[in-house]
Protein backbone atom coordinates (compact mmCIF):
# COMPACT_ATOMS: atom_id res chain seq x y z
CA UNK A 1 0.00 0.00 0.00
CA UNK A 2 1.36 3.19 -0.92
CA UNK A 3 1.54 5.69 2.15
CA UNK A 4 0.02 9.06 1.57
CA UNK A 5 2.32 12.06 1.35
CA UNK A 6 1.54 15.39 3.02
CA UNK A 7 2.52 18.21 2.38
CA UNK A 8 2.75 22.06 4.20
CA UNK A 9 4.17 25.13 3.38
CA UNK A 10 6.92 26.11 5.25
CA UNK A 11 6.84 29.79 6.88
CA UNK A 12 10.67 30.27 6.90
CA UNK A 13 10.09 31.89 3.41
CA UNK A 14 8.91 34.61 1.21
CA UNK A 15 5.97 34.05 -1.19
CA UNK A 16 3.95 36.08 -4.12
CA UNK A 17 2.16 35.54 -6.81
CA UNK A 18 3.36 37.24 -9.56
CA UNK A 19 0.28 36.53 -12.44
CA UNK A 20 -0.29 33.01 -13.11
CA UNK A 21 3.25 31.78 -11.45
CA UNK A 22 4.72 32.65 -7.62
CA UNK A 23 8.05 33.27 -6.48
CA UNK A 24 9.23 31.84 -3.33
CA UNK A 25 12.73 32.60 -1.69
CA UNK A 26 13.86 30.72 1.17
CA UNK A 27 14.60 32.47 4.28
CA UNK A 28 17.47 30.04 4.60
CA UNK A 29 19.15 30.24 2.06
CA UNK A 30 17.81 32.71 -0.16
CA UNK A 31 17.30 30.60 -3.23
CA UNK A 32 14.13 31.94 -5.56
CA UNK A 33 12.02 30.01 -7.17
CA UNK A 34 9.23 30.49 -9.73
CA UNK A 35 6.40 28.03 -9.34
CA UNK A 36 4.75 27.53 -13.09
CA UNK A 37 1.11 27.61 -13.01
CA UNK A 38 0.96 23.65 -12.13
CA UNK A 39 3.25 24.26 -9.17
CA UNK A 40 1.57 26.88 -8.12
CA UNK A 41 -1.67 24.84 -7.68
CA UNK A 42 0.01 22.53 -5.45
CA UNK A 43 1.99 24.92 -3.56
CA UNK A 44 -1.72 26.78 -3.30
CA UNK A 45 -3.22 23.57 -2.13
CA UNK A 46 -0.07 22.77 0.55
CA UNK A 47 -2.23 23.55 3.83
CA UNK A 48 -0.61 20.85 5.80
CA UNK A 49 -3.77 18.64 6.48
CA UNK A 50 -4.64 17.47 2.31
CA UNK A 51 -2.39 14.57 0.97
CA UNK A 52 -0.45 15.83 -2.54
CA UNK A 53 -2.43 13.09 -4.14
CA UNK A 54 -6.39 14.90 -3.23
CA UNK A 55 -4.27 17.94 -4.18
CA UNK A 56 -2.78 17.13 -7.14
CA UNK A 57 -6.27 15.64 -7.89
CA UNK A 58 -8.58 18.14 -7.47
CA UNK A 59 -6.11 21.46 -8.40
CA UNK A 60 -4.20 19.89 -11.30
CA UNK A 61 -6.09 16.70 -13.09
CA UNK A 62 -8.84 18.73 -12.49
CA UNK A 63 -7.83 22.29 -14.19
CA UNK A 64 -4.78 20.92 -16.40
CA UNK A 65 -5.28 17.95 -18.93
CA UNK A 66 -2.64 15.53 -17.47
CA UNK A 67 -2.91 12.11 -15.91
CA UNK A 68 -2.82 11.40 -12.64
CA UNK A 69 -0.37 9.08 -12.03
CA UNK A 70 2.37 11.32 -14.25
CA UNK A 71 1.59 14.38 -12.03
CA UNK A 72 1.66 12.97 -9.05
CA UNK A 73 5.12 11.61 -9.93
CA UNK A 74 5.94 15.14 -10.91
CA UNK A 75 4.75 16.78 -8.14
CA UNK A 76 6.56 14.41 -5.69
CA UNK A 77 9.66 15.56 -7.49
CA UNK A 78 8.40 18.94 -6.65
CA UNK A 79 7.98 18.60 -3.45
CA UNK A 80 10.88 16.87 -2.15
CA UNK A 81 13.00 19.42 -4.50
CA UNK A 82 11.26 22.29 -2.39
CA UNK A 83 11.05 20.91 0.86
CA UNK A 84 15.62 20.43 0.42
CA UNK A 85 15.19 23.98 0.73
CA UNK A 86 13.00 24.60 3.55
CA UNK A 87 10.22 25.27 1.67
CA UNK A 88 8.00 22.58 1.46
CA UNK A 89 7.26 20.18 5.03
CA UNK A 90 6.57 16.84 4.40
CA UNK A 91 5.35 14.05 6.07
CA UNK A 92 3.33 10.82 5.86
CA UNK A 93 0.43 12.04 7.95
CA UNK A 94 -1.68 15.33 8.22
CA UNK A 95 0.33 18.15 10.03
CA UNK A 96 -0.95 19.34 12.89
CA UNK A 97 -3.29 22.55 13.21
CA UNK A 98 -1.24 25.77 13.82
CA UNK A 99 -2.69 28.35 16.02
CA UNK B 1 15.61 37.40 -11.23
CA UNK B 2 15.70 38.95 -14.26
CA UNK B 3 12.76 37.15 -15.89
CA UNK B 4 10.51 38.19 -12.36
CA UNK B 5 11.49 41.48 -12.92
CA UNK B 6 10.42 41.63 -16.33
CA UNK B 7 7.21 40.04 -15.20
CA UNK B 8 6.45 42.49 -13.14
CA UNK B 9 7.11 45.08 -15.52
CA UNK B 10 4.97 43.53 -17.91
CA UNK B 11 2.19 43.07 -15.34
CA UNK B 12 2.23 46.51 -14.02
CA UNK B 13 3.40 45.48 -9.91
CA UNK B 14 5.35 46.67 -7.87
CA UNK B 15 7.67 43.65 -7.12
CA UNK B 16 9.86 46.37 -4.70
CA UNK B 17 9.06 48.63 -2.32
CA UNK B 18 10.76 50.73 0.31
CA UNK B 19 9.04 51.92 3.05
CA UNK B 20 11.17 54.46 5.82
CA UNK B 21 9.23 53.49 9.20
CA UNK B 22 11.02 57.09 10.56
CA UNK B 23 12.79 59.96 9.94
CA UNK B 24 13.93 59.91 13.68
CA UNK B 25 17.82 58.47 14.15
CA UNK B 26 20.40 58.23 16.71
CA UNK B 27 23.12 59.24 14.30
CA UNK B 28 23.52 62.52 13.20
CA UNK B 29 25.53 61.97 9.88
CA UNK B 30 27.04 64.82 8.27
CA UNK B 31 25.82 63.39 4.68
CA UNK B 32 22.33 62.50 5.64
CA UNK B 33 19.72 63.79 3.50
CA UNK B 34 16.44 63.44 5.82
CA UNK B 35 15.04 65.78 8.16
CA UNK B 36 14.92 63.73 11.51
CA UNK B 37 12.18 65.56 13.31
CA UNK B 38 8.88 63.98 13.59
CA UNK B 39 6.21 65.10 11.75
CA UNK B 40 3.72 62.68 12.77
CA UNK B 41 4.78 59.56 11.13
CA UNK B 42 2.24 56.65 10.71
CA UNK B 43 1.18 54.50 13.67
CA UNK B 44 1.60 51.38 14.21
CA UNK B 45 -1.59 50.32 12.68
CA UNK B 46 -1.51 52.50 9.34
CA UNK B 47 1.99 50.64 9.02
CA UNK B 48 0.08 47.38 8.99
CA UNK B 49 -2.66 48.52 7.16
CA UNK B 50 0.37 49.73 4.26
CA UNK B 51 1.79 46.42 4.14
CA UNK B 52 -1.54 44.63 4.02
CA UNK B 53 -2.33 46.57 0.89
CA UNK B 54 1.81 46.16 -0.70
CA UNK B 55 1.10 42.36 -0.26
CA UNK B 56 -2.21 42.40 -2.32
CA UNK B 57 -0.58 44.61 -5.00
CA UNK B 58 2.31 42.05 -5.08
CA UNK B 59 4.85 43.68 -3.55
CA UNK B 60 7.43 41.03 -2.92
CA UNK B 61 10.43 42.89 -1.76
CA UNK B 62 10.36 45.21 1.22
CA UNK B 63 12.63 47.16 2.27
CA UNK B 64 12.76 48.92 5.37
CA UNK B 65 14.70 51.90 6.57
CA UNK B 66 14.50 55.71 8.13
CA UNK B 67 15.80 56.96 10.02
CA UNK B 68 17.00 54.33 12.61
CA UNK B 69 13.94 51.56 12.07
CA UNK B 70 15.21 50.47 15.72
CA UNK B 71 14.43 53.52 17.07
CA UNK B 72 10.54 52.58 16.38
CA UNK B 73 8.71 50.97 20.01
CA UNK B 74 6.84 48.83 17.91
CA UNK B 75 9.37 47.85 15.09
CA UNK B 76 9.31 44.12 16.02
CA UNK B 77 6.03 43.87 15.90
CA UNK B 78 5.99 45.84 12.33
CA UNK B 79 8.62 42.98 11.74
CA UNK B 80 6.46 40.16 12.43
CA UNK B 81 3.77 41.63 10.56
CA UNK B 82 5.58 42.14 7.65
CA UNK B 83 7.04 38.41 7.84
CA UNK B 84 2.91 37.11 8.07
CA UNK B 85 2.41 38.50 5.05
CA UNK B 86 5.52 36.56 3.70
CA UNK B 87 7.19 39.64 2.17
CA UNK B 88 10.99 39.06 1.83
CA UNK B 89 12.43 41.67 4.02
CA UNK B 90 15.59 43.84 4.11
CA UNK B 91 16.78 45.93 6.78
CA UNK B 92 18.26 48.94 6.31
CA UNK B 93 19.80 50.55 10.08
CA UNK B 94 23.12 51.83 11.44
CA UNK B 95 22.50 48.65 13.40
CA UNK B 96 24.07 50.30 17.05
CA UNK B 97 20.89 49.07 18.62
CA UNK B 98 21.11 45.67 17.24
CA UNK B 99 22.38 43.36 20.42
CA UNK B 100 22.15 39.73 20.90
CA UNK B 101 18.67 39.54 21.45
CA UNK B 102 17.91 41.66 18.68
CA UNK B 103 19.63 39.55 15.83
CA UNK B 104 17.87 36.38 17.32
CA UNK B 105 14.45 37.56 16.92
CA UNK B 106 15.52 39.29 13.38
CA UNK B 107 16.61 35.53 12.45
CA UNK B 108 13.47 33.83 13.86
CA UNK B 109 11.40 35.67 12.05
CA UNK B 110 13.38 35.45 8.51
CA UNK B 111 14.91 38.44 8.00
CA UNK B 112 16.69 38.19 4.51
CA UNK B 113 19.14 40.55 4.88
CA UNK B 114 20.48 43.61 6.58
CA UNK B 115 22.72 46.46 5.78
CA UNK B 116 24.29 48.47 8.22
CA UNK B 117 26.21 51.82 7.52
CA UNK B 118 30.14 51.59 7.87
CA UNK B 119 31.93 54.76 7.06
CA UNK B 120 35.56 53.63 7.55
CA UNK B 121 37.25 51.36 9.73
CA UNK B 122 38.70 54.06 12.34
CA UNK B 123 36.48 54.96 14.86
CA UNK B 124 37.59 58.55 14.89
CA UNK B 125 36.83 58.46 11.60
CA UNK B 126 33.24 56.85 11.13
CA UNK B 127 31.98 58.37 14.70
CA UNK B 128 33.30 61.65 13.18
CA UNK B 129 30.70 61.28 10.38
CA UNK B 130 28.04 59.65 12.21
CA UNK B 131 28.23 62.08 15.23
CA UNK B 132 27.80 59.34 17.54
CA UNK B 133 30.66 58.40 19.79
CA UNK B 134 31.30 54.39 19.99
CA UNK B 135 28.85 54.12 16.76
CA UNK B 136 31.40 52.51 14.88
CA UNK B 137 32.30 49.83 17.90
CA UNK B 138 28.58 49.01 18.32
CA UNK B 139 27.71 48.61 14.61
CA UNK B 140 30.54 45.98 14.58
CA UNK B 141 29.47 44.49 17.46
CA UNK B 142 26.02 44.50 16.22
CA UNK B 143 27.44 42.73 12.55
CA UNK B 144 29.34 39.91 14.75
CA UNK B 145 25.74 39.20 16.30
CA UNK B 146 24.08 38.83 13.52
CA UNK B 147 26.56 36.73 11.41
CA UNK B 148 26.45 34.19 14.46
CA UNK B 149 22.50 33.69 13.74
CA UNK B 150 23.39 33.34 10.33
CA UNK B 151 21.31 36.34 8.72
CA UNK B 152 23.00 38.35 5.49
CA UNK B 153 24.71 41.14 6.38
CA UNK B 154 26.01 43.89 3.91
CA UNK B 155 28.14 46.53 4.82
CA UNK B 156 27.27 50.40 3.22
CA UNK B 157 29.66 52.48 2.88
CA UNK B 158 28.91 56.02 1.15
CA UNK B 159 32.38 58.09 0.11
CA UNK B 160 32.68 61.80 1.12
CA UNK B 161 35.78 64.10 1.73
CA UNK B 162 35.94 62.96 5.46
CA UNK B 163 36.44 58.98 4.82
CA UNK B 164 37.72 59.09 0.75
CA UNK B 165 41.36 57.20 2.05
CA UNK B 166 39.40 54.71 4.00
CA UNK B 167 37.55 52.62 1.82
CA UNK B 168 40.40 50.23 1.87
CA UNK B 169 39.69 49.57 5.23
CA UNK B 170 36.28 49.12 5.55
CA UNK B 171 36.43 46.58 2.67
CA UNK B 172 39.09 44.70 4.92
CA UNK B 173 36.77 45.11 7.72
CA UNK B 174 34.37 43.48 5.64
CA UNK B 175 36.70 40.47 4.97
CA UNK B 176 37.26 40.00 8.18
CA UNK B 177 33.60 39.89 9.30
CA UNK B 178 32.69 38.09 6.18
CA UNK B 179 30.06 40.75 5.07
CA UNK B 180 30.55 41.66 1.58
CA UNK B 181 30.98 46.34 1.09
CA UNK B 182 29.12 48.15 -1.42
CA UNK B 183 30.60 52.07 -2.15
CA UNK B 184 28.75 54.03 -3.24
CA UNK B 185 30.18 57.62 -4.57
CA UNK B 186 27.03 59.30 -4.82
CA UNK B 187 26.14 62.11 -1.80
CA UNK B 188 22.09 62.81 -2.15
CA UNK B 189 21.11 66.09 -1.94
CA UNK B 190 18.64 66.89 0.51
CA UNK B 191 15.21 65.73 0.29
CA UNK B 192 13.83 69.37 0.87
CA UNK B 193 16.02 70.46 -2.18
CA UNK B 194 18.93 71.93 -0.16
CA UNK B 195 22.01 71.05 -1.87
CA UNK B 196 24.68 71.84 0.26
CA UNK B 197 25.29 68.48 0.82
CA UNK B 198 27.35 67.89 -2.23
CA UNK B 199 30.23 70.37 -1.23
CA UNK B 200 30.98 66.50 1.03
CA UNK B 201 30.99 65.09 -2.48
CA UNK B 202 34.82 63.90 -3.27
CA UNK B 203 36.21 65.45 -6.60
CA UNK B 204 36.99 64.61 -9.90
CA UNK B 205 40.33 63.75 -9.91
CA UNK B 206 40.14 61.24 -6.53
CA UNK B 207 36.98 59.88 -8.21
CA UNK B 208 39.21 58.99 -11.06
CA UNK B 209 41.23 56.92 -8.78
CA UNK B 210 38.14 55.54 -7.00
CA UNK B 211 37.18 53.95 -10.19
CA UNK B 212 40.61 53.00 -11.39
CA UNK B 213 40.87 50.60 -8.61
CA UNK B 214 40.51 47.28 -9.48
CA UNK B 215 40.52 45.45 -5.90
CA UNK B 216 37.22 47.60 -6.33
CA UNK B 217 36.06 47.55 -10.13
CA UNK B 218 37.88 44.66 -11.53
CA UNK B 219 38.89 45.00 -14.45
CA UNK B 220 39.63 48.76 -15.25
CA UNK B 221 39.88 48.59 -18.98
CA UNK B 222 36.86 47.44 -19.15
CA UNK B 223 34.94 49.94 -16.15
CA UNK B 224 36.95 52.56 -17.68
CA UNK B 225 36.40 51.69 -21.54
CA UNK B 226 34.78 54.69 -23.94
CA UNK B 227 31.13 54.78 -24.17
CA UNK B 228 30.12 52.97 -26.98
CA UNK B 229 27.22 55.94 -28.57
CA UNK B 230 23.87 56.33 -29.11
CA UNK B 231 21.95 53.33 -30.59
CA UNK B 232 18.60 52.50 -30.29
CA UNK B 233 18.84 49.55 -27.68
CA UNK B 234 20.09 52.43 -25.46
CA UNK B 235 17.80 54.85 -26.38
CA UNK B 236 14.84 52.29 -25.74
CA UNK B 237 15.70 51.69 -22.16
CA UNK B 238 14.17 52.51 -19.44
CA UNK B 239 16.60 54.61 -16.45
CA UNK B 240 15.63 52.44 -14.01
CA UNK B 241 12.52 50.48 -11.58
CA UNK B 242 11.73 53.53 -9.87
CA UNK B 243 8.20 53.94 -10.73
CA UNK B 244 7.88 50.92 -12.67
CA UNK B 245 8.58 48.09 -10.53
CA UNK B 246 9.59 49.71 -7.65
CA UNK B 247 8.90 52.37 -5.12
CA UNK B 248 9.26 54.42 -1.67
CA UNK B 249 7.01 55.10 0.84
CA UNK B 250 7.65 57.80 3.44
CA UNK B 251 7.02 57.40 7.26
CA UNK B 252 4.37 60.61 6.62
CA UNK B 253 2.62 57.77 3.80
CA UNK B 254 3.94 59.25 0.70
CA UNK B 255 4.43 57.96 -2.26
CA UNK B 256 7.58 58.77 -4.22
CA UNK B 257 9.34 56.49 -7.44
CA UNK B 258 11.83 56.07 -5.20
CA UNK B 259 14.00 57.82 -1.71
CA UNK B 260 16.11 59.66 -3.76
CA UNK B 261 13.00 60.93 -6.48
CA UNK B 262 10.79 62.74 -3.89
CA UNK B 263 8.66 63.39 -6.28
CA UNK B 264 4.89 63.16 -4.37
CA UNK B 265 3.10 61.03 -6.12
CA UNK B 266 0.59 60.38 -3.64
CA UNK B 267 -0.41 59.36 0.01
CA UNK B 268 -1.41 56.14 1.41
CA UNK B 269 -3.36 57.82 4.30
CA UNK B 270 -5.62 59.70 1.69
CA UNK B 271 -5.76 57.33 -1.26
CA UNK B 272 -5.21 53.39 -1.22
CA UNK B 273 -1.77 52.27 -2.12
CA UNK B 274 -3.05 50.67 -5.59
CA UNK B 275 -4.92 53.53 -6.31
CA UNK B 276 -1.75 55.66 -6.05
CA UNK B 277 0.62 52.83 -8.21
CA UNK B 278 -1.59 52.49 -11.09
CA UNK B 279 -3.24 55.92 -11.14
CA UNK B 280 -1.20 58.64 -10.44
CA UNK B 281 -0.41 61.50 -12.85
CA UNK B 282 3.15 61.98 -11.44
CA UNK B 283 3.77 58.01 -11.52
CA UNK B 284 2.29 57.29 -15.32
CA UNK B 285 4.43 60.90 -16.34
CA UNK B 286 7.49 59.18 -14.93
CA UNK B 287 6.83 55.32 -16.75
CA UNK B 288 6.80 57.19 -20.34
CA UNK B 289 10.32 58.49 -20.14
CA UNK B 290 13.35 56.81 -22.05
CA UNK B 291 16.37 57.42 -23.07
CA UNK B 292 14.98 58.77 -25.97
CA UNK B 293 12.87 61.32 -24.47
CA UNK B 294 15.98 62.81 -22.62
CA UNK B 295 16.62 66.49 -25.01
CA UNK B 296 20.50 66.12 -23.60
CA UNK B 297 21.05 62.26 -23.14
CA UNK B 298 19.57 61.20 -25.96
CA UNK B 299 22.07 62.97 -27.69
CA UNK B 300 25.35 62.11 -25.69
CA UNK B 301 27.46 59.13 -26.17
CA UNK B 302 27.55 58.39 -22.47
CA UNK B 303 23.82 57.23 -23.16
CA UNK B 304 23.93 53.97 -22.93
CA UNK B 305 26.03 53.03 -19.79
CA UNK B 306 25.36 56.34 -17.85
CA UNK B 307 24.10 55.63 -14.15
CA UNK B 308 22.33 58.23 -14.79
CA UNK B 309 19.45 58.68 -11.72
CA UNK B 310 16.00 60.42 -12.66
CA UNK B 311 15.75 61.02 -9.51
CA UNK B 312 19.08 63.23 -9.06
CA UNK B 313 18.12 64.74 -12.30
CA UNK B 314 14.59 65.91 -10.93
CA UNK B 315 16.42 67.28 -7.96
CA UNK B 316 18.89 69.38 -9.76
CA UNK B 317 15.33 71.27 -11.75
CA UNK B 318 14.04 68.65 -14.35
CA UNK B 319 13.40 64.87 -14.57
CA UNK B 320 14.01 64.69 -18.25
CA UNK B 321 17.22 66.72 -17.77
CA UNK B 322 21.11 65.39 -16.40
CA UNK B 323 22.55 64.63 -13.32
CA UNK B 324 24.82 66.32 -12.76
CA UNK B 325 26.47 63.85 -10.57
CA UNK B 326 26.46 61.29 -12.75
CA UNK B 327 28.17 63.21 -15.55
CA UNK B 328 31.17 63.93 -13.25
CA UNK B 329 30.83 60.32 -12.55
CA UNK B 330 31.17 59.20 -16.20
CA UNK B 331 33.95 61.69 -16.81
CA UNK B 332 35.58 60.16 -14.04
CA UNK B 333 35.82 56.60 -15.10
CA UNK B 334 36.00 56.91 -19.32
CA UNK B 335 38.16 60.81 -19.70
CA UNK B 336 35.44 61.63 -22.08
CA UNK B 337 33.21 65.17 -21.38
CA UNK B 338 29.09 64.06 -21.16
CA UNK B 339 27.36 66.39 -23.90
CA UNK B 340 26.32 68.91 -21.13
CA UNK B 341 29.19 68.87 -18.35
CA UNK B 342 31.43 71.43 -19.74
CA UNK B 343 28.46 73.75 -19.54
CA UNK B 344 27.03 72.37 -16.01
CA UNK B 345 30.34 73.15 -14.58
CA UNK B 346 30.67 76.85 -15.88
CA UNK B 347 26.97 77.77 -14.86
CA UNK B 348 25.38 74.98 -12.79
CA UNK B 349 22.04 74.95 -12.68
CA UNK B 350 19.64 76.44 -9.48
CA UNK B 351 18.11 74.01 -7.96
CA UNK B 352 14.17 73.32 -9.10
CA UNK B 353 11.56 74.41 -6.66
CA UNK B 354 10.74 70.98 -5.94
CA UNK B 355 6.96 70.62 -4.41
CA UNK B 356 7.78 70.19 -0.56
CA UNK B 357 6.58 66.93 1.07
CA UNK B 358 2.96 67.18 2.07
CA UNK B 359 2.83 66.18 5.53
CA UNK B 360 -0.57 64.70 6.19
CA UNK B 361 -3.50 65.95 7.68
CA UNK B 362 -4.93 65.68 11.23
CA UNK B 363 -7.56 62.39 11.06
CA UNK B 364 -9.28 60.96 13.89
CA UNK B 365 -9.04 57.26 14.58
CA UNK B 366 -11.62 55.02 15.62
CA UNK B 367 -10.63 51.45 15.87
CA UNK B 368 -7.13 51.61 14.79
CA UNK B 369 -8.90 52.85 11.61
CA UNK B 370 -8.48 56.11 9.73
CA UNK B 371 -10.86 57.95 8.89
CA UNK B 372 -10.33 60.68 5.72
CA UNK B 373 -10.33 64.03 6.92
Amino acid sequence: MNRKQYVARSSEIAARRLGDETMIMSAHDSTLFTLNPVATAIWEGADGATALEDIVRTRVCASFEVELGIALRDAQRLAERLAEHGILLLADAPFPASN
Amino acid sequence: MQEMSAKALKLGIPLSVQVDLTYRCNEQCVHCYLDHEDHGEMTTAEIKHLFDQLADAGVFFLTMSGGEILLRKDFFEILEYARRLLFSVKLKTNAVLIGKRQADRMRELGVQSVQISIYSHRPEVHDGITKAPGSLKRSIRAIRFLKEQGLQVTIANVLMLQNLGDYPGVKALGDELGVPVTLDPTITPKMDGDRSLLQLNIDSAALQGVFRDPGLVGDVEEFCAPPKGVDDDALDMLPCSAGHTACYVSPYGDVYPCVQFPLPSGNVRRTPFLDIWRHSERLNEVRTITARDLPSCSQCGHVGNCTRCPGLAFMEGDMRGPSTQDCEKSFARTGIPSTDLPAKRSAPSAPATLVQIQLAPATARANGQLIPA
